[in-house]
């Protein structure tokens, strides 16, 4: 596509804004959950090892909400300040759903996340608790509406347009609970759960592998194995539904993802190939036959229809999607054998003594971000040339800015994101690194106040050192 | 008579905007105030004191131009690209400072990085806002639905001026804040903070409102002219005795007064900025009832408002209340 300058370059910054953004509510979606079901075991048996391993993940959980919360405040504003004429025609529907997501999710966290750091003694067990789980509730809602309205550009509908050019809203229901969001949000909850169970499963087989006594280590792998058992089928079932709908409104985006250019019926599933525009083929091309057509149609000679069933500036870009689609579902396999795998050794009681599987489970950690990245990629390069499929289209939803500004803005973003975030992600990584400990500090109850901690977490004291201990109220 | 949704939205923004900058002005001037902290357990004890707070102050702005885009769709579409760069750079401050928040109890080595990232990621954040806030009442060029000015617009005098302007209004803010959290000489030193923010604030309102009115006839108008002028007389006066009780609170050492002083300044000139602005939305171009969308969206995010924004307020509270009384040295929540 030949974009104006400025476009492109709002389009890299939203993309780089928002891939930076996603990374981290990926991570605190699941994370605040499993805080939830840590502390709720904890309230339920008493068992040390829960609250234990609650405080070990609550600092890493405060580092990564801080960091998803600034980078999500830069994403509201981007779509004033980059995507102004799109602001203007979708705010009256695109708004009050995102309203309600400050509303009804943004206030409920931020309301509730000092509690939940800094307030266990100040409220006692079961309100700390509840404001557990109003975090973990608030993260969801977010989810909710944020991929309501990514879905309503998706699958418009319920809408009009009035005399302005705005989308109106016509039945909010049906915009709500528009045709591609119940999948959509079940298959970003469920990646987000499954992201979160390889980082802690990674964390725990880290330690595993220096000291397998370690209890923590051994809870958080083992807790970890079975989200990857019972969550990453689900996750192949729910994504497969998923392309079915995809299928049923946006068919380019399927045939470029298959890297499929002309109509077929019993086309081959593709494992390798390279998609190429020009020639309107794809070359080097490996696949089993008739599987796309039973996958997608769910019958062997099922007709999908190919590339070049559209004029030439209506196709997405289909290398990237032929790729970014084989990632994520192969990182989805890669999950299931993992989970597969766990199963066979928990059995056999091996699952805290066999290397290598920890070994795998370290390399898987970083995997989810990946196939989210991946995953996103995928659905809204595929909806290209659109920013509301079918409607309206990229180059008319841009700001009237200079390219300067937005050249200007976009290295700014860059360079302050690496820097911080770059240092954030440190500071994870070597939290991480610490050993899990009994009697993990940070969040007192009952005991002595540590001194200068007040942030989950005093500043990376050594075990030897407990800090100034201060005589309780 | 039908009920006229703009309106009941104008209001109800215009106070997210003002929860905002109350709310986050403490936090932000207490980032603004951290380098004149004697040592680090000084700082330890200011930043405490908003640590568990601080996001939820955030949410409003949040709020307040999410609540555009839902509501006002136009304001939003015209306001944002014409004062882009004071916005971008806002946006960075905020992560800078939002960031240390966590980063500096993690750090060992790199702590003083991230007081100074606190610091001048709420200068700047704060500065950002008070020039974004003096582009606006200066007018924004509208020409089709759009913006239609430079992209330098928003830069000139008057906006540098009410940028300094924000920036010592949220050190009185953060000043009173810390007065009010903390003792001994923590607090002492706050107290002469609050003093010369004070005495700068005030002049500052004045510099301000003087200019104002020569921006535009409108402004002239609804400040000097008769009989609008007996609506707006009462705030200067009240600004007036408001200062008053701002001082008289420093000097008795009230521990309260002076942070409740400084907040109804801002009140008042943020009532003050509404009168000139009423009815317009972007300033002289674009009205309340030209920017709303339709009633069909106002009336179903106002549903969800109602009900929700009483239950925020009300857990807000709660979280204050939870987070009550004195921040000590060397001392955690409890
Ligand atoms: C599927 C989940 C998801 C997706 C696709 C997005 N977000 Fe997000 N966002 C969250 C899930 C989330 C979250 C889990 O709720 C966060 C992460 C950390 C946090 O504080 O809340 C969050 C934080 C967050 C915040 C800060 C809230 C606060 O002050 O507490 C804002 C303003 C946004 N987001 C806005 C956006 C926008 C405009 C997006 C689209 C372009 C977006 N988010 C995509
Ligand atoms: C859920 C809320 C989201 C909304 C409202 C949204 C909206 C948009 C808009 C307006 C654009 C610009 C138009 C364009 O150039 O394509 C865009 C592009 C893009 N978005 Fe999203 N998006 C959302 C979530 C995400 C997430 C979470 C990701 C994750 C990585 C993502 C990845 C991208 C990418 C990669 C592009 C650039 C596409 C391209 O260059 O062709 N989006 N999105
Ligand atoms: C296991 C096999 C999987 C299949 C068959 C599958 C299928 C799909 C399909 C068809 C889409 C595109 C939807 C569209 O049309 O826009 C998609 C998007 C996405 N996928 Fe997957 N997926 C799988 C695994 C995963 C895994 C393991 C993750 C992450 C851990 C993941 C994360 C995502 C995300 C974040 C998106 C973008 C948001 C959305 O549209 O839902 N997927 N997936």
């Amino acid at each position: 596509m030949d974009l104006p300058l400025a476009v492109d370059l709002a389009r890299i910054q939203f993309a780089f804004t928002v891939s930076f953004h996603i990374v981290f509510p990926a991570f605190t979606i699941g994370l605040a959950s499993y805080l939830a079901v840590l502390e709720g075991l904890w309230l339920l048996t008493g068992r040390q090892v829960y609250i234990d391993a609650f405080k070990y993940w609550l600092k890493i959980f405060a580092v990564s909400f801080a960091m998803g919360v600034v980078s999500g405040i830069v994403m509201s504003y981007q779509f004033g300040t980059n995507w102004s004429v799109f602001a203007d025609k979708t705010g009256p529907i695109l708004g009050p759903l995102m309203g309600y997501e400050v509303l009804s999710a943004f206030f409920l966290e931020a309301g509730f996340l000092g509690v939940m750091l800094f307030g266990m003694d100040r409220v006692g067990k079961h309100l700390h608790f509840l404001a557990t789980l109003l975090v973990a509730f608030g993260t969801f809602f977010s989810a909710f509406w944020i991929l309501s309205v990514n879905s309503w550009m998706q699958t418009p509908v319920g809408y009009a347009i009035n005399d302005v050019g705005q989308f109106v809203p016509a039945d909010w229901w049906q915009i709500v609970f528009n045709p591609s969001f119940p999948y959509r949000l079940v298959h970003m909850v469920l990646a987000a759960y499954l992201t979160t169970a390889f980082v802690v499963g990674a964390v725990g087989a880290w330690h595993l592998l220096r000291d397998n006594t370690n209890q923590i280590a051994r809870l958080s792998f083992s807790m970890a194995m079975w989200m990857a058992v019972v969550v990453a089928p689900i996750q192949l079932f729910a994504g497969d539904l998923h392309g079915l709908n995809t299928l049923k409104h946006q068919p380019a985006k399927i045939a470029a993802m298959e890297g499929l250019f002309e109509t077929e019926r019993g086309m081959p599933l593709l494992l390798f190939g390279w998609p190429d525009m020009e020639a309107e083929e794809t070359r080097y091309a490996i696949g089993i036959p008739k599987l796309g057509s039973f996958v997608l149609t769910h019958d062997w000679v099922g007709e999908v229809k190919g590339l070049k069933a559209w004029p030439k500036e209506e196709r997405p870009y289909a290398p990237v999607l032929f790729w970014s689609f084989r990632i994520m579902v192969g990182i989805g396999m890669l999950m299931i054998a993992i989970g597969f795998w766990s199963l066979v050794l928990r059995f056999t009681g091996r699952l805290h003594e066999s290397g290598l599987i920890h070994r795998a489970a370290v390399f898987m950690g970083p995997m989810g971000f990946v196939a989210v990245l991946a995953g996103w990629v995928t659905t809204e390069m595929g909806r290209q040339p659109y920013t509301v499929y079918g409607l309206l289209k990229t180059v008319d939803s841009v700001s009237p800015l200079a390219a300067p500004a937005v050249g200007v803005s976009l290295a700014a973003f860059v360079v302050v994101y690496f820097l911080v975030f770059g240092a954030g992600i440190y500071f994870l990584l070597r939290l991480m690194s610490k050993p899990p400990e009994t009697g993990e500090p940070g969040l007192p109850e009952d005991e002595p106040i540590r001194s200068t901690g007040i942030t989950p977490t005093p500043p990376l004291r050594t075990p030897d050192d407990p800090g100034v201990v201060q005589p309780g109220e | 008579m039908e009920l006229d949704l703009a309106f009941i939205w104008a209001i109800l923004i215009a106070f997210a905007v003002l929860a905002y900058i109350i709310l986050d002005g403490f936090d932000l001037g207490i980032g603004i105030l951290f380098p004149f902290l004697k040592n680090t357990s000084q700082r330890d004890v200011a930043m405490n004191t908003v640590a568990p707070i601080w996001d939820g102050n955030e949410t409003w702005l949040v709020l307040g131009g999410g609540g555009l885009f839902a509501v006002f769709p136009l304001a939003y579409a015209v306001i944002m690209p014409a004062l882009y760069a004071p916005i971008i750079a806002m946006l960075l401050g905020l992560i800078f400072r939002g960031v240390a928040f966590e980063f500096r109890w993690k750090a060992n080595t790199s702590k003083v990085v991230w007081d100074w990232s606190f610091t001048i990621g709420s200068f700047v954040a704060a500065f950002a806002q008070g020039i974004a806030l003096g582009a606006l009442v200066q007018g924004i060029d509208v020409a089709d639905r759009a913006y239609a000015g430079g992209w330098w617009d928003w830069l000139t005098p008057f906006s540098i001026t009410t940028g300094i302007a924000v920036v010592i209004g949220y050190t009185l803010l953060g000043a009173t804040w810390l007065i009010a959290k903390t003792e001994g000489e923590i607090q002492e030193q706050a107290y002469a903070w609050a003093w010369t923010a004070g005495i700068g604030l005030i002049v500052m309102i004045g510099i301000v409102s003087f200019w104002t009115p020569f921006l535009n006839a409108v402004y002239m108008q609804r400040w000097f002219a008769f009989p609008a002028i007996l609506y707006a007389a009462p705030v200067p006066l009240l600004v007036v005795a408001t200062a008053y009780s701002l001082f008289k609170g420093l000097e008795m050492r009230r521990e309260l007064q002076p942070f409740l002083s400084a907040l109804a300044l801002f009140v008042l000139c943020f009532i003050g900025l509404g009168i000139g602005f009423y009815p317009y939305m972007v300033p002289h171009s674009i009205t309340i009832w030209q920017a709303a969308g339709p009633d069909s969206s106002l009336l179903f995010l106002l549903v969800g408002a109602l009900v929700l924004l009483p239950l925020i307020l009300a857990y807000t509270a709660y979280s204050y209340w939870v987070f009550r009384g004195k921040i000590r040295e060397g001392e955690g929540y409890h």
